[in-house]
């Protein structure tokens, strides 16, 4: 979860809603198309690990994983991660984990496809890789995210988006099960 | 908050916190490489001027996993041999950018003394017959792990209470996390006051064991023999060694802790602390993780955690 979109979750921060950008259907239809999507370009999902970064991206993890078994009829793993301990900004704020890490398993020749709620600048995901590689080789690193609100600060790309939503840096993005919020700090 | 001295630093949500943060340590210590970044360069410095097995190899190991730079000092290869005072010890090092000193020390006072001399933070790990805060630590996290909680919980600490800095640091965070502590030793080997300790005391272990949920047996310090605090070895665990036999008398599922190292045959029977129910290597595989979170608190998260 980006830190603007934590400060949200943590209720550090009152969200205002301004326009719902996705509502709760269109949420279950972009998780519905992610997973045919993850079904595709790995030709099944035999080797596939979903590991949803804590804590909005639990949820759609959880989602996702359901509809694969759906569509597949295979139960895909579903694991945690918390990147509290890879973060790049110790000393500009207060960096405890929130939520338990639970990947209990050697990564090592699986395909992770990471899950959050938003991308934002990217720093997250970077902190992810570099704890994934502590849980074993992968063979590869994929990534699904409901919404891409842009402004990235590092070489980071989605592979699975559930919506391109362009906003201000300043703005801030809600994702919950009944939809998809864009508002502003109160 | 910038340093850990002792139990009272913390109070309760102190304690609370480092428990939950040691979770998440314990986790990153049952991964393929069990190694975080967390504290990449900052540097850890070991003062240890007694000896030292699992405590100044348990915070070594701890800073390392975290990714801090680790400097070892023992004080009998170092200046100090050619006379260099404590301070001036310090401050050199000091110099060479040490983020944080573990202190240890056979005089009560001294991490509090070398936090006046460095902008680092301290952590004692042990000083005279003061406190040992970690190793206080690393038993709540083990009697929380493996009973649950503390609320109602009878804990009975037995042994030489009157030289013993576990006991002080127990009795602390036992007590201030709700437990009820009672202390169980000889008269002599109890400390001259135990006014406003909030703990019972008993001289006979016997009679206390069946009602207890946890026994921790402290170690004999060969050396008090000298001082007549107890007539012979022979004759101290006749009276408060935990013998298979006394072991029995203990409530199912009660557990048996010593902080180490142990006089096997002294104040434990050895085949009682091989016992299933002695969690006594639990607790230094759990010291490594609680250590990486008070670490972690104190250099690297930004959170206080001031009582």
């Amino acid at each position: 979860m980006a830190e603007r979109e934590r400060a949200v979750a943590s209720g550090a921060t009152a969200f205002v809603s301004r326009t719902q950008v996705m509502s709760a259907d269109d949420v279950r239809r972009a998780i519905t198309r992610i997973a045919h999507e993850i079904v595709e370009r790995n030709h099944g999902v035999d080797d596939v690990v979903l590991v949803a970064l804590q804590t909005g991206g639990a949820p759609i993890a959880a989602k996702l994983a359901d509809e694969l078994a759906r569509i597949e009829g295979k139960t895909v793993f579903v694991g945690t991660l918390d990147v509290a301990y890879y973060r790049d900004d110790y000393g500009l704020r207060p960096v405890l984990p929130e939520a338990p890490t639970d990947i209990p398993m050697d990564l090592t020749g699986t395909t992770v496809v990471l899950v959050d709620d938003v991308l934002f600048t990217g720093r997250t995901v970077r902190a992810a890789l570099n704890a994934l590689a502590d849980f074993g080789r992968t063979k590869a690193v994929q990534l699904a995210v409901m919404v891409d609100r842009g402004h990235r600060e590092l070489p980071i790309r989605p592979d699975y988006v559930g919506k391109n939503l362009p906003t201000r840096r300043d703005e801030l993005v809600n994702v919950r099960d009944d939809g998809v919020d864009l508002g502003d700090k109160a | 908050m910038k340093h850990l001295l002792q139990i009272a630093d913390l109070g309760a949500d102190g304690i609370d916190e480092v428990l939950r943060v040691a979770d998440t340590f314990a986790e990153v210590n049952r991964r393929a490489i069990p190694k975080v970044q967390a504290l990449r360069g900052k540097t850890v410095v070991s003062l240890f001027f007694e000896d030292s097995t699992r405590t100044r190899l348990s915070f070594e190991t701890a800073a390392r996993r975290l990714g801090a730079d680790v400097l070892t000092f023992a004080a009998g290869s170092s200046s100090v041999k050619k006379g260099e005072s404590l301070r001036d010890t310090v401050q050199t090092i000091d110099a060479l950018g040490a983020d944080a000193f573990v202190v240890r020390h056979a005089s009560s006072g001294v991490p509090h003394q070398v936090s006046t001399w460095t902008e680092g933070s301290v952590v004692n790990a042990g000083d005279g017959w003061h406190e040992h805060p970690t190793q206080a630590l690393l038993d709540a996290y083990t009697i929380r792990e493996r009973l649950g909680g503390f609320a109602g919980r009878r804990i009975a600490i037995v042994g030489d209470i009157r030289h013993s800095r576990v006991a002080r640091s127990n009795v602390a965070a036992f007590s201030a996390l709700g437990a009820e502590v009672t202390l169980v030793a000889p008269p002599t080997l109890m400390p001259p006051s135990t006014e406003g300790w909030p703990a019972e005391l008993s001289h006979n272990l016997e009679a206390v064991l069946p009602k207890m949920d946890v026994v921790y047996l402290l170690r004999v310090q060969r050396e008090r023999a000298t001082e007549a605090l107890f007539p012979s070895l022979r004759e101290y665990t006749a009276h408060f060694g935990l013998t298979a036999a006394r072991a029995a008398m203990l409530p199912a599922g009660a557990l048996i802790m010593h902080p180490g190292p142990m006089n096997r045959g002294v104040e434990i029977a050895a085949d009682v602390a091989d016992a299933e129910n002695a969690v006594i290597t639990q607790q230094v595989a759990n010291g490594l993780s609680v250590r990486m979170a008070v670490l972690y608190l104190l250099l690297g998260s930004g959170v206080d955690l001031a009582a």
